[in-house]
């Protein structure tokens, strides 16, 4: 009796030397994350900062040239920006329409049976590794769209903005028909049913009742879109190529902020070059904007939620 | 008693209906029809790859060309150009000569220098010896390339040379092991992935070793140690902001961190895994949460009531009860990590190395990397081996959801 007492007093005295242990432990693990946001902000900005020590603030940000490699360099950011914007407006051209409507029909039309093969097939294409999309989009997709052009007279660049930008917009439609399906599963029934009540038919319902109440939660997900479009990198490097051109034709060859990130650090490097720190500096640009994109989206998704909660 | 059903209006509305289902159905065939042309593709251009014509020279190992106590120092490709030029007695100009050994994959000469290091008694012998033929001649042999020269030049001699063997039947078709089982190569009947499988597999250990324990750590803390605070909501919402941050942007993070801070080596698995494993962190914290939400609130009062602790409770039931669910979102995180690519570039995984690695600080590629180096080489060779690459790829991707589906069907409770 007295033994097993004494066993027990000495487990529970363990137990209370042991529990703030594991307790901290687990608190620093969860740590990381702000540790990992901490460490991008500031090994990023610090790099950034020796960057625009070198190389004054407005000509990066409002330079019309983008030329590092020059005996003259010049670092101006605003051909990337555009071509990266081009790129992202071409492939929310594909992926917007694509993406709603297959969001739509999982939702409100397709039968369980259908629902089985269309989301696997959703979370397949969402599963493709972007190398293999940007290899597909270099080696298939340009190649056939310049012989396309060719047939009509129009000379396209093997390296167009066009081909990265369908390919891309394949890759961001599974994110936004998810985003979307869940969206229109959280249009409360009670306003289809009174929808129907009034005589109208399944699709007059959903373009004028539920698509119009969904609309903040899809706006959001086209925003983390444009989010991942702009942040994608492979796709572009492979099919979009390195030159600067300040440029709005879709034919064209663009370059974008990623590319640029790629470039200025593959090769020899020699690490104190404004080159090499150019990366960084866009790197945190490209950091910046995407974090402003998606605090916007998730405040417009908790509000949503919140309406209809 | 009118007739609504016919009327104009309604039939119009009805016509509308059909049409806007339509569309909505073609949007996903269109989802679908992109899958399929996008996989027949690859497996199109992947063929090719998959055979490859091996050819049989019996040779005599000249004892003059190798000396049985050096035997690295031997002059082995000697050996194979006399072999070639014996299979072709009526060819004798030096340039043509020169066009045949072409034909030959360098490899034959690796694969004779490696028998004769296993055996020295062969030297003097007359042996058989197995190699690849060169990428150009094996393209042109399987209809791929309309002239044995890549370039175009006429090629009407190494043609006729490539027929005679083939007549001869010392040629072969055979599956490309080599495709596997070699490391990279700038030859591409020499190139294989073992390199690529070997640095993805450190890499995504490291990755597994890193992201799992700290990603799990963090969602027990969050789920049912943390009381609700300021401490908690700045943490909640670093993670859902790190889930949605670039992936290059990692790339740059382990560059700046790992590379130039703490000086790990450039290149490696090591820097790669890390790096990984901060990108999947926010994955595996959130799919472990999920886990250990659906666990019922009666098994932690079960447990309390009997007099267990509070972390008793958790880790003693809690958390086992959590395991196929935080399994199943680590492998799928782990997937995911496995298909990327850009943070592996910032780091420099992507210098071109031939020797497999064995070790994580060892300089290496890995799977997704070797894919976009391999598409950026001219040869259409490589392409159709890029291909191959991406098919592999695949396949890995595959097995992993497979088994993460499994193990949410088999294991998962509802409760």
């Amino acid at each position: 009796m007295t033994t097993t007492s004494l066993n027990l007093t000495k487990k529970y005295r363990l137990r209370h030397y042991t529990e703030p242990v594991v307790f901290s432990l687990m608190l620093g693990a969860s740590f990381f994350a702000v540790l990992t946001t901490l460490g991008i902000v500031l090994s990023v900005a610090s790099e950034s900062y020796r960057f625009f020590s070198a190389v004054p603030l407005q000509s990066f940000l409002f330079g019309t040239e983008w030329a590092p490699s020059s005996p003259i360099p010049s670092f101006g950011f605003v051909p990337l920006i555009v071509g990266t914007l081009l790129i992202t407006i071409i492939a929310l051209a594909v992926a917007a329409p694509i993406g709603i409507l297959s969001a739509v029909y999982m939702a409100e039309y397709a039968t369980p049976r259908a629902r089985a093969f269309a989301k696997p097939l959703l979370e397949l294409l969402a599963g493709i590794p972007t190398v293999v999309l940007g290899f597909f989009a270099a080696l298939t997709v340009a190649p056939f769209i310049r012989a396309m052009g060719a047939q009509v007279g129009l000379t396209i660049a093997s390296e167009s903005a066009l081909a990265a930008g369908l390919v891309m917009g394949m890759m961001i439609v599974p994110l936004i028909s998810s985003l979307s399906d869940d969206v229109i599963n959280a249009v409360p029934q009670a306003m289809r049913d009174g929808s129907y009540a009034m005589g109208a038919t399944q699709s007059e319902t959903i373009r004028k009742v539920v698509l119009p109440a969904a609309f903040p939660g899809i706006v959001s997900a086209f925003i983390l879109a444009i989010s991942r479009a702009i942040g994608e990198t492979m796709i572009v490097v492979m099919a979009a190529g390195l030159a600067p051109n300040l440029s709005i034709n879709p034919l064209a060859a663009v370059t974008t902020v990623t590319v640029q990130i790629n470039a200025m650090l593959v090769g020899d490097q020699e690490f104190d070059s404004a080159k090499t720190l150019s990366a960084f500096a866009l790197g945190l640009t490209l950091f910046v904007l995407t974090l402003i994109l998606n605090v916007i989206a998730l405040r417009v998704v908790r509000q949503y939620k919140e309406h209809y909660a | 008693m009118p007739n609504f059903t016919s009327s104009p209006r309604t039939l119009k509305r009805n016509r509308s209906e059909r049409i806007f289902r339509a569309i909505c159905q073609s949007a996903i065939a269109l989802t679908a029809l992109f899958l399929v042309f996008l996989i027949s593709n690859l497996a199109i251009n992947a063929i090719p790859s998959l055979t490859q014509y091996v050819v049989r020279l019996s040779l005599v190992v000249d004892p003059a060309k190798v000396d049985a106590t050096q035997i690295a120092a031997g002059d082995f490709q000697a050996i194979v150009r006399t072999a070639i030029a014996a299979e072709f007695p009526d060819v004798t100009a030096k340039p043509e000569k020169k066009k045949l050994v072409k034909l030959f994959s360098t490899s034959i000469a690796e694969n004779l220098q490696r028998q004769v290091t296993a055996d020295p008694s062969l030297i003097g012998k007359t042996i058989t010896v197995e190699g690849p033929l060169a990428a150009d001649a094996d393209s042109f042999l399987k209809g791929q390339q309309m002239s044995v020269s890549a370039l175009g030049e006429n090629s009407d001699f190494e043609a006729r040379a490539l027929a005679k063997l083939k007549e001869a039947g010392k040629l072969t078709r055979e599956f490309s092991w080599s495709l596997l089982t070699n490391g990279d190569s700038r030859s591409p009947e020499k190139a294989g992935l073992r390199g690529a499988f070997m640095g993805s597999l450190f890499t995504i250990a490291i990755t597994l070793l890193v992201a799992l324990p700290l990603g799990v750590a963090a969602a027990l803390y969050l789920e049912e140690f943390a009381r609700q605070s300021r401490l908690r909501d700045l943490i909640e919402v670093n993670i859902n902001n790190l889930a949605a941050v670039p992936s290059i942007i990692f790339g740059l993070l382990g560059l700046a961190v790992f590379v130039n801070k703490f000086g790990l080596p450039r290149s490696s698995p090591l820097v790669g895994g890390l790096v990984l494993a901060l990108l999947v962190l926010p994955t595996i914290i959130i799919a472990s949460r999920a886990a250990l939400r659906s666990v019922p609130p009666s098994i932690r009062e079960a447990a309390l009531g009997v007099g267990a602790s509070h972390q008793q409770s958790v880790f003693h039931h809690v958390l086992p009860l959590a395991v196929p669910g935080i399994l199943t979102g680590t492998i799928l995180g782990v997937a995911r990590a496995l298909g990327e690519t850009a943070p592996l570039l910032m780091i420099g995984m992507v210098a071109f190395i031939a020797d497999v690695p064995t070790r994580i600080t060892d300089a290496a590629t890995a799977l997704p990397v070797q894919v976009y180096l391999w598409s950026a080489l001219p040869e259409a060779a490589f392409r159709s081996r890029t291909s191959v690459a991406i098919l592999a790829l695949l396949i890995v991707l595959f097995v992993f959801n497979a088994l993460a589906i499994w193990l949410r069907n088999r294991f998962e409770r509802r409760w």
